[in-house]
């Protein structure tokens, strides 16, 4: 039964004889968790204006009540009212289903994400609720980050859908930028996830913030921050945020996948795309910053209470991150960003990556230190020498062919 | 009911682009060469690529005339392969409104309140030339007072300045910097707002007149020249941080949208696109007016004509139209501010009551305007986006006959087809920005 459950990612809470008290609390997890990530949503939109208008010496939204709290709200009332439209060449079914498959996955990966939960001196993070233990998050399912890699390539399906079933030139071209983008992204994603799950030595997300202790533990140090850093661009490079937003690109596009959806559906979309910036920077903090693992106790808190706090905290600086890439960067080309995508990001994540492994190899056979790290230098030097002599040749070929007109 | 036989369907047809495949090598020759001298084998070239069957997966798009980047209504058309743009068709038209011939309707003392609206980024360039131009016709252009002449300098070089700030705030937006445009435009507002003090308007000012200026600078005008001058430098050291020095900044505009010293001369442009190319033509030096031989200042010119160079041109313009204003601040005579000359300005208020000839000069000028005598002149000067003309035939009355602008941004868009083939479409966007057309100009 223990197996089986483990396998299926449950809880604890709901191993044995199901009873009414361990279905509540779930259920009430579930309402939650959606309730939190629609309402955070709604405040990083609001959080986003008003950042950006600091920023911009502008005032932002501020008659939606308080501090323009409430903007989102309105505007989202408003895009619910709003005639729905549908191009006469979109593909019907396909132009509906879009947005669901869009906002859905954005919504699945807050199940994953360590809300909270007692991390401190050792603890496992289990917590005590009505006398029933449980985590302090919808489901810890054993392959734990795999599945925010799969939800994110169903995201991708998102919006290279609604582009193309838009019968409609510029959404086609923001769907291909956008496969082309999200494909390429989702390697240097997943290598670099790679790296802190060979420290991690497990895919649940649990225990990934149970491998963190404390601080010098903290994947972002103990994998060597890069990692981190391929993690940040590529996380952003993958929720089309800007500097890398090309798939929306207004000043190129119009509004790139999007420009012929409105009302709800295109509420759906710019839902999902906050939602996302949220998840995403909840994900770098379980994965590298040690998710609610506090730096130090937070008097007259209880331990499960802190986690969340802690959590919040960091969250929020990543969103802050966010935002001001968002003021302050222009945007990339299509090129320029296939570019760093295969030719640096991939290459780097998959040097270090080995790199890594490598090291806990030396470390558990107990090799000689100095001869391992002068023999990675070498190796590593040669491929890059190798890639940047390869790099070279294919821009002399291209050089050579001359341009395509 | 006969009016409706005067009316004929337009030729919108004339204006598609179609795609390579469909059409012959020699129309293709007619896009892409017919200005430029080319060479045999370049011909040789581009009569292959059309018959060659590979081409035919291309997609013809329309990129205006309502688009976020193309400065009001400009209406590209691209042919793209993948991303790549093969060629481009500027289409414009969309904002013309006939103000040359409206020119033809309103007297030589109306004629500033239309030409004003051509280019409504550099409203007082335009207000000057076409003031000179008329000057000339009378033959007064040189009992201008001095005053006036140095006014006119002082309003010219920061409306220069306002212009190229404006161009920094739209250039940053079409690269996705999107913060750029707030700043820009604060800028550019300090400059209004000086502009708002002096001529009652922030734009379409109609302040510079045959003759002289509207009014004389008001109390306090020179601390709040002062103030925008001591803000700049700051400002602009912001923009090299944001903007300058930033490697993606770079990658977007270095190489992108080149066009050679050749190009550029073969197709007419001026202003920053041509001395972007290392032509240091500046009417401001080569053809000194007003007061401008007097002036210490550079003509800034790049080397390598690409989107990067225009945007460092017209950035260290804003710097060297500073010094200029030092200058002209160091310089300001006092005196009149427009000619005594009771056919052309109108008199004092008081003066009506008290002379006959006061009150007949005063109802002849408002009401019929004042008479130029037969001739045709052309006047130019440096606009911020080049060599703004002023063409006037007169017939003796007291409107123009005739009235033509040499607009720069007409002739600079000319240069599009030429600087984007073969970019992407996000290079599209920055050629656009970085040839900063005003669209109120080119339409007329």
């Amino acid at each position: 039964m223990v197996g089986s459950a483990s396998l299926l990612g449950l809880d604890p809470i709901s191993i044995g004889n199901l009873m009414w008290a361990p279905l509540l609390i779930i259920l009430m997890k579930v309402v939650v968790v959606f309730g939190v990530g629609l309402v955070a949503t709604m405040l990083m939109v609001w959080f986003e204006r008003k950042a950006i208008a600091g920023m911009n010496n502008r005032i932002g939204p501020n008659k939606a009540g308080p501090w323009g709290l409430l903007q989102t709200l309105a505007d989202g009332t408003k895009l619910f009212f709003k005639e729905d439209l549908l191009p006469e060449r979109a593909d019907r079914f396909v132009f509906r289903l879009a947005p669901f498959l869009a906002f859905v996955p954005a919504f699945l990966v807050w199940s994953i994400i360590p809300l909270g939960g007692d991390f401190s001196n050792g603890k496992d993070g289990l917590v005590t609720w009505f006398g029933h233990t449980t985590r302090v998050q919808l489901a810890d399912p054993p392959v734990g980050i795999l599945l925010l890699l799969a939800l994110s390539s169903i995201a991708v399906y998102g919006i290279m859908l609604a582009g193309w079933s838009s019968g409609s030139k510029y959404p086609l071209l923001g769907s291909v930028r956008a496969s082309a983008q999200m494909v390429s992204y989702e390697a240097a994603l997943g290598l670099s996830v790679a790296t802190v799950i060979l420290l991690a030595g497990t895919l649940s997300t649990s225990g990934i913030v149970g491998n963190q202790g404390n601080f010098v533990n903290w994947h972002v140090i103990s994998t060597g921050v890069i990692p981190f850093v391929i993690f940040m661009i590529a996380a952003t490079a993958e929720m089309n945020r800007p500097p890398f937003d090309l798939v929306e690109a207004e000043q190129e596009l119009v509004g790139g996948f999007n420009t012929e959806y409105s009302g709800i559906r295109f509420g759906l979309f710019f839902l999902a795309e906050f939602m996302n910036t949220i998840t995403m920077s909840g994900i770098i903090v379980t994965l590298f910053f040690g998710g609610p693992q506090g730096l130090f106790d937070i008097p007259g808190i209880p331990g499960a209470w802190e986690g969340t706090l802690w959590l919040i905290a960091k969250i929020v600086v990543f969103l802050y991150i966010y935002v001001w890439m968002r003021a302050t960067l222009p945007r990339f080309r299509y090129d320029q960003l296939m570019n760093l995508g295969w030719k640096i990001l991939i290459p780097a994540s998959l040097g270090w990556f080995m790199l890594m492994a490598v090291l806990r190899l030396a470390r558990d056979e107990d090799w000689n230190r100095g001869i391992v790290i002068a023999a990675c230098i070498v190796v590593l030097l040669l491929c890059v020498g190798i890639l940047s002599l390869a790099n070279r040749v294919s821009k002399a070929n291209r050089e050579r062919e001359g341009a395509m007109f | 009911m006969t009016s409706g036989q005067n009316i004929f369907k337009t030729n919108e047809g004339a204006q598609e682009m179609r795609a390579r495949s469909e059409i012959s090598a020699k129309e293709i020759l007619r896009e892409v060469g017919s200005v430029l001298r080319m060479s045999e084998a370049e011909v040789a070239n581009l009569g292959q690529s059309s018959g060659d069957s590979d081409e035919d997966q291309t997609m013809i798009i329309n990129m205006g005339p309502q688009h976020p980047s193309t400065h009001g209504v400009l209406r590209l058309m691209l042919e793209l392969q993948g991303e790549t743009v093969l060629r481009c068709k500027p289409i414009i038209g969309y904002l013309h409104t006939g103000m040359e011939k409206t020119g033809e309707e309103l007297t030589y003392m109306q004629g500033g309140t239309n030409v004003t609206r051509m280019d409504y980024l550099s409203p007082l360039n335009n207000e000057l030339v076409f003031s000179m131009a008329v000057e000339k016709l009378l033959g007064i252009e040189n009992d201008i007072p001095e005053r006036a002449v140095w006014m006119r300098m002082l309003l010219s070089e920061l409306n220069r300045m306002s212009s190229h700030l404006l161009f920094l705030a739209t250039n940053g937006m079409d690269l996705g910097a999107v913060s750029m445009m707030l700043y820009g435009w604060r800028e550019r507002e300090e400059v209004l707002r000086f502009f708002q003090k002096v001529t009652g308007l922030r734009m379409n000012h109609n302040f510079i007149r045959p003759g002289g200026v509207a009014a004389d600078l008001p109390a306090g005008w020179r601390s709040d020249v002062l103030e925008i001058l001591e803000m700049l430098p700051g400002r602009l050291a912001e923009y090299d941080i944001l903007m300058t020095d930033q490697p993606i900044w770079r990658e977007r505009l270095q190489g992108v949208g080149v066009i050679t010293a050749d190009e550029a001369l073969a197709l007419g442009t001026s202003g920053p696109i041509l001395r972007s190319t290392g032509v240091a033509w500046d009417l401001r030096r080569d053809q000194p007016y007003l007061h401008y031989e007097k002036m210490e200042f550079d003509v800034i010119v790049g080397s390598y004509g690409d989107a990067f160079d225009r945007y460092a041109i017209r950035i260290n313009e804003i710097r060297e139209s500073m010094r200029i204003v030092y200058q002209i601040l160091d310089n300001m005579p006092q005196g009149d501010y427009r000619i005594q000359n009771k056919k052309v300005t109108p008199p004092p208020r008081a003066r009506i009551n008290e002379s006959m000839e006061a009150l007949i000069h005063h109802f002849k000028i408002f009401t019929e305007g004042f008479k130029v005598p037969e001739g045709e002149v052309y006047v130019a000067i440096e606009s911020p986006r080049g060599e703004i003309g002023c063409y006037i035939v007169s017939d003796g009355g007291p409107k123009p006959y005739r009235i033509h602008m040499r607009a720069p941004s007409f002739v600079n868009i000319q240069a599009l087809p030429h600087m984007m083939r073969g970019g992407l479409v996000a290079d599209a966007v920055a050629v656009i920005s970085s040839i900063d057309p005003v669209l109120g100009e080119v339409d007329r």
